[in-house]
């Protein structure tokens, strides 16, 4: 498909390791890119404050995955579950099951779900072109397949339409999208960490989406001004001369992407001693939060935090520092309750590890 | 004051004077566009607008272009997306470039901007940031170069009729024209002899200008001063003030043109009034100590040089000058009426005032405005919408008469189900009355019976305005929801029919399930209002024991709380005299309070009908 005006490369993201403080937000991110089963991060906050910055930032930070060639899905070429029918090798497609597939190294995939998409885009539909000059029924993969093994991000998550919230939920869930629609029925792996932001004056999330997030981040601006003169400073000398000033950032980057893959590889060593089970399932209870989602949350986000910092076992320093992104968003809301969510879990957290 | 003969061509000495402001702020905009953002342009329509518009064409580059758009615009038509026509012309799917796209390289005027949905406003930021769409729409995939900027044309008169806050927080100028008299119009006419060459070079040279770092510093000062917590602002402050530096033909920035940023950038922003200078000061000698920004950025050898360091305690004393001039300029600049607003809780307000009015919006089958269409089946009373069915099964036509069991010839166009767009409608939210009956003591009897008369009364109006009605009472030890939200006058008297009354008057306990009740019914859509009747003197506290003291303090602090939740409340003094208490109380909810001595069940619902009808 020509357009008229399709661009070339677009500019470089903001270097993460470039972001002044937001040490939450950077926590969150760098938790899901070590383990993608913690869930995604929900970014929070008032304008102006860096949340797309952060996030965009991450893209470029992520170390290359290996994928099957010619998979419209980027299968993984090691892994047997999961995979799509093509790459299964279904009846017609010529595979050979024994031999292992040809794969290549790739970009993760950081697909941006823009506000005003149409859900033929997101889930995927019948090949309009195909369709229409030759009179075929292809599928066209839509954005869930691209962002197949990679992160999927909304921005301004709270303004999402209605039916394309309701197709994300059924999708996160199980890992799976199914298409059916024009005559087409086709269902392909969507295993995405799901990463959105937003600012909550502007319409409030539905519990099941909020749900959906493993982490969830307040980020605010910094209060002293040291800090925003420094973000100023360096967002302008970005956005002056974006190139150089990522080539400046690259050895600061590379040492963080040199962690991020460490840290995967040490993730499945990291201890997690029934203690830190116990504090866990304390913290819970007393926070009242509904499900066992926030416990399993709150122990992955640690294990990551654990394997990050290279420590051998997850401890009351790594729960402590989790607890409040991995719960803050599954307390059960109180409309008369002033003292915000994240004052409530400092509470908790100071009644279960202090005493 | 920044092109150096304005003064004299518009005989006005004083450089704050509105129209040579607005005038320079085009020309600064126009250098420099997409770093400014935008220009927020608070005016009714009219010739003095209009005469701005004109001159910012005029200092625009000749090719960039200006177009209009609608408050009302369609998501498609912003975007873009699949041209109907063009596609069966050429039987393959061509894009139609929305407006985003089409206005590359140049600026979006939007009308009405107060009235743009957040929806839509939200689709422009995300252009403004990208300088690109993405446009994943009817099949196509792409990304379009959008490099635009904006002026809002604010229209509103109200403190919270406002353009989207995504808009608002990206773009530079914030200029308001309504002290702009015609004279003073036609008076800088010659102005605009100045532009096109000097313009030219000052766009030229615009990259090479340099900012001194106490510049930025003392725009983030200023900016923290006044409460701007958004970081956009000084970003677009200092911006502002490089483009206005090459405005003057300058390779450096200097102090009139930070202060000319703080006066239209950042002053018409603040949200508090700025603490005595010694405070600023004191942040700023603060800022000098740690120039290094907070562990965690330091783990990579900061490939910027750490600011200021070789020219030490000489700049510390010249850049206090600095921050002080500046935040002196913005403060001059301030909104005249800032206090008033403040005390008010206006621009509180402001901040979250979007928020409110989208939850007020619910989106209905069959009733309100039509918003646009969706997929969806003819279930439910919804409507088709003709012609976008028949867009959505253009394309298809082809590959139907190839493959569909359907015997070709007999239809010319065939529409199946998937097909089916139907008409979305906006509808105005509804409100819910929540009385809220103190049902305690000897009085119980007779405030029941009115309270249960005067739900009756609304209840049988309510039918036109689809208003609904919610009774708690509270007596005894805590309060309880009789009668759930409900427009049914017959579920209403079922319910009402036996209502215990008597025991102590547990206030506080009341006003939590008032509040419970008023979020269920926010979370809906609906607005709720709490019509509450008491003589407001508690006497059991939230934990259920009684004394006077404890009560008291319980109820005023769960009052504070609700007025936290700006929730409309009206409170009814049923005591043969207005009682000290319920006005106290009356006064922590930032609610209305009515002394009704000897109310009776019309009289209330009158009460409440009008209370109704005020705005929220």
């Amino acid at each position: 498909m020509t357009a008229p005006t399709t661009t070339g490369t677009a500019r470089p993201p903001f270097p993460f390791s470039a972001i002044v403080a937001q040490e939450e937000m950077k926590l969150a991110l760098l938790a899901a890119a070590v383990d993608s089963s913690i869930g995604g991060v929900l970014v929070i906050g008032d304008r102006g404050t860096g949340k797309s910055t952060g996030v965009r930032a991450l893209a470029a930070l992520l170390p290359k995955m290996r994928v099957v060639t010619g998979c419209p899905y980027r299968c993984a070429p090691d892994r047997v579950a999961g995979l799509c029918a093509i790459c299964q090798g279904g009846p017609g497609t010529g595979k050979n099951k024994e031999a292992p597939p040809k794969s290549h190294l790739a970009d993760v995939a950081v697909v941006d779900l823009p506000l005003g998409a149409t859900e033929d885009r997101v889930a995927g539909a019948l090949d309009l072109e195909r369709a229409l000059s030759e009179g075929v029924k292809a599928f066209e993969p839509g954005l869930l397949a691209r962002a197949n093994r990679g992160f999927l991000y909304i921005d301004e998550v709270n303004l999402l339409e209605d039916h394309l919230v309701d197709l994300l939920l059924d999708v996160a869930a199980s890992g799976e999208n199914i298409v059916e629609r024009e005559g087409i029925s086709i269902r392909h792996p969507a295993r995405f960490v799901l990463v959105g932001s937003g600012n909550p004056e502007e319409g409030e999330l539905r519990p099941q989406l909020l749900d959906r997030f493993g982490l969830a981040v307040e980020v605010q601006t910094p209060a002293d001004i040291a800090a925003r003169v420094e973000v100023v400073r360096r967002r302008d000398d970005f956005d002056r001369d974006p190139v150089a000033f990522c080539q400046r950032w690259e050895p600061a980057e590379a040492k963080l992407r040199r962690q991020i893959v460490a840290a995967r590889q040490r993730l499945a060593l990291v201890q997690t001693p029934d203690s830190a089970l116990h504090r866990a399932a304390q913290l819970c209870t007393k926070l009242g939060t509904d499900g066992l989602r926030g416990e399993l949350t709150l122990i992955r986000a640690a294990r990551a935090i654990a394997a990050l910092e290279n420590v051998s076992q997850v401890g009351d320093a790594q729960l402590r520092r989790v607890a409040p992104i991995a719960l803050r968003h599954r307390l059960r809301r109180d409309p008369l309750d002033e003292t915000g969510s994240t004052a409530r879990i400092e509470r908790a957290l100071a009644e279960t590890f202090d005493s | 004051m920044i092109i150096p003969d304005l003064g004299d061509i518009t005989g006005e000495p004083d450089g704050s004077e509105p129209w040579s402001d607005a005038l320079t702020a085009a020309a600064v905009f126009a250098i420099d566009p997409r770093g400014v953002g935008g220009v927020r342009l608070r005016s009714a329509a009219g010739p003095i607008r209009d005469a701005w518009f004109e001159k910012l064409r005029e200092f625009l580059d000749s090719d960039a272009p200006l177009r209009k758009v609608p408050c009302q615009v369609a998501d498609a038509r912003l975007l873009g997306g699949l041209d109907l026509a063009a596609t069966l012309r050429a039987g393959r799917p061509v894009v139609e470039t929305g407006l985003l796209a089409a206005s590359d390289g140049g600026i979006l005027a939007v009308q009405m901007a107060e009235r743009l949905p957040p929806a839509s406003g939200a689709l422009i930021a995300a252009a403004m940031d990208e300088g690109a769409v993405h446009l994943e729409r009817d099949g196509f995939s792409l990304r379009l170069l959008a490099r635009i900027a904006v002026v809002l044309c604010d229209e509103g008169i109200e403190a919270d009729e406002q353009p989207a806050a995504a808009l608002l927080d990206r773009v530079g100028f914030w200029i308001d024209l309504s002290a702009v008299t015609w004279r003073q119009v036609q008076a800088a006419e010659a102005w605009g002899a100045l532009r096109a060459a000097h313009l030219q070079q000052a766009r030229a040279q615009f990259a090479s200008v340099t900012v001194p770092a106490p510049v930025g510093e003392a725009l983030c000062a200023a900016c923290a001063a006044l409460g701007i917590d958004s970081l956009r602002v000084p970003l677009l402050a200092l911006r502002v003030a490089r483009a206005a530096a090459a405005l003057d033909g300058l390779v450096e920035v200097g102090s009139v043109h930070a202060a000319f940023a703080a006066r239209l950038v950042i002053a018409p922003r603040a949200r508090v009034l700025p603490m005595p200078v010694a405070d600023d000061s004191q942040a700023q000698s603060d800022a000098q100590q740690t120039p290094e920004p907070p562990e965690g950025v330091q783990q990579a050898a900061p490939p910027e040089p750490p600011p200021d360091q070789d020219e030490g305690e000489e700049t510390g004393a010249a850049k206090e000058p600095l921050a002080e001039m500046v935040l002196a300029a913005a403060k001059a600049a301030l909104p005249p009426d800032l206090l008033a607003q403040l005390s008010a809780g206006v621009i509180r307000r402001g901040a979250g005032g979007s928020a409110g009015r989208t939850g007020l919006a619910i989106r209905s089958k069959r009733r309100g405005r039509p918003v646009g269409t969706r997929r969806g089946e003819l279930r439910g009373g919804a409507r088709l919408h003709v012609l976008e069915t028949l867009r959505a099964a253009a394309p298809w036509q082809k590959l139907r008469r190839h493959a569909g069991p359907s015997s070709p010839g007999r239809r010319r166009i065939e529409v199946r189900r998937e097909d089916f767009r139907v008409v979305r409608f906006r509808q105005r939210s509804q409100t819910t009355v929540i009385f809220l009956v103190d049902a305690s003591g000897s009085a119980a009897m007779h405030r029941l019976a009115e309270a249960k008369g005067a739900v009756e009364l609304f209840l049988a109006d309510c039918y036109v305005r689809r208003d609904q009605v919610a009774l708690i009472a509270f007596g005894g030890r805590g309060a309880e929801l009789l009668l759930p939200p409900t427009r049914s006058l017959a579920r209403a008297r079922r319910c009402l029919a036996g209502i215990p009354g008597g025991g102590g008057t547990p206030v506080a306990a009341g006003l939590r399930c008032a509040a419970a009740v008023a979020d269920t019914v926010r979370r809906r859509g609906d607005i709720p209002l709490v019509v509450m009747l008491t003589d407001g003197k508690a006497n059991i506290a939230l934990n259920g024991d009684g004394g006077r003291a404890r009560a008291g303090d319980d109820a005023m602090a769960t009052a504070r709380v609700l007025r936290g939740q700006r929730l409309r409340s009206l409170l009814v003094d049923f005591s043969p005299r207005p009682q000290e208490t319920a006005q106290r109380l009356a006064q922590e909810l930032g609610a209305n309070y009515l002394a009704l001595p000897h109310a009776h069940a019309a009289s209330l619902a009158d009460a409440v009908r009008v209370a109704c009808r005020e705005p929220g």
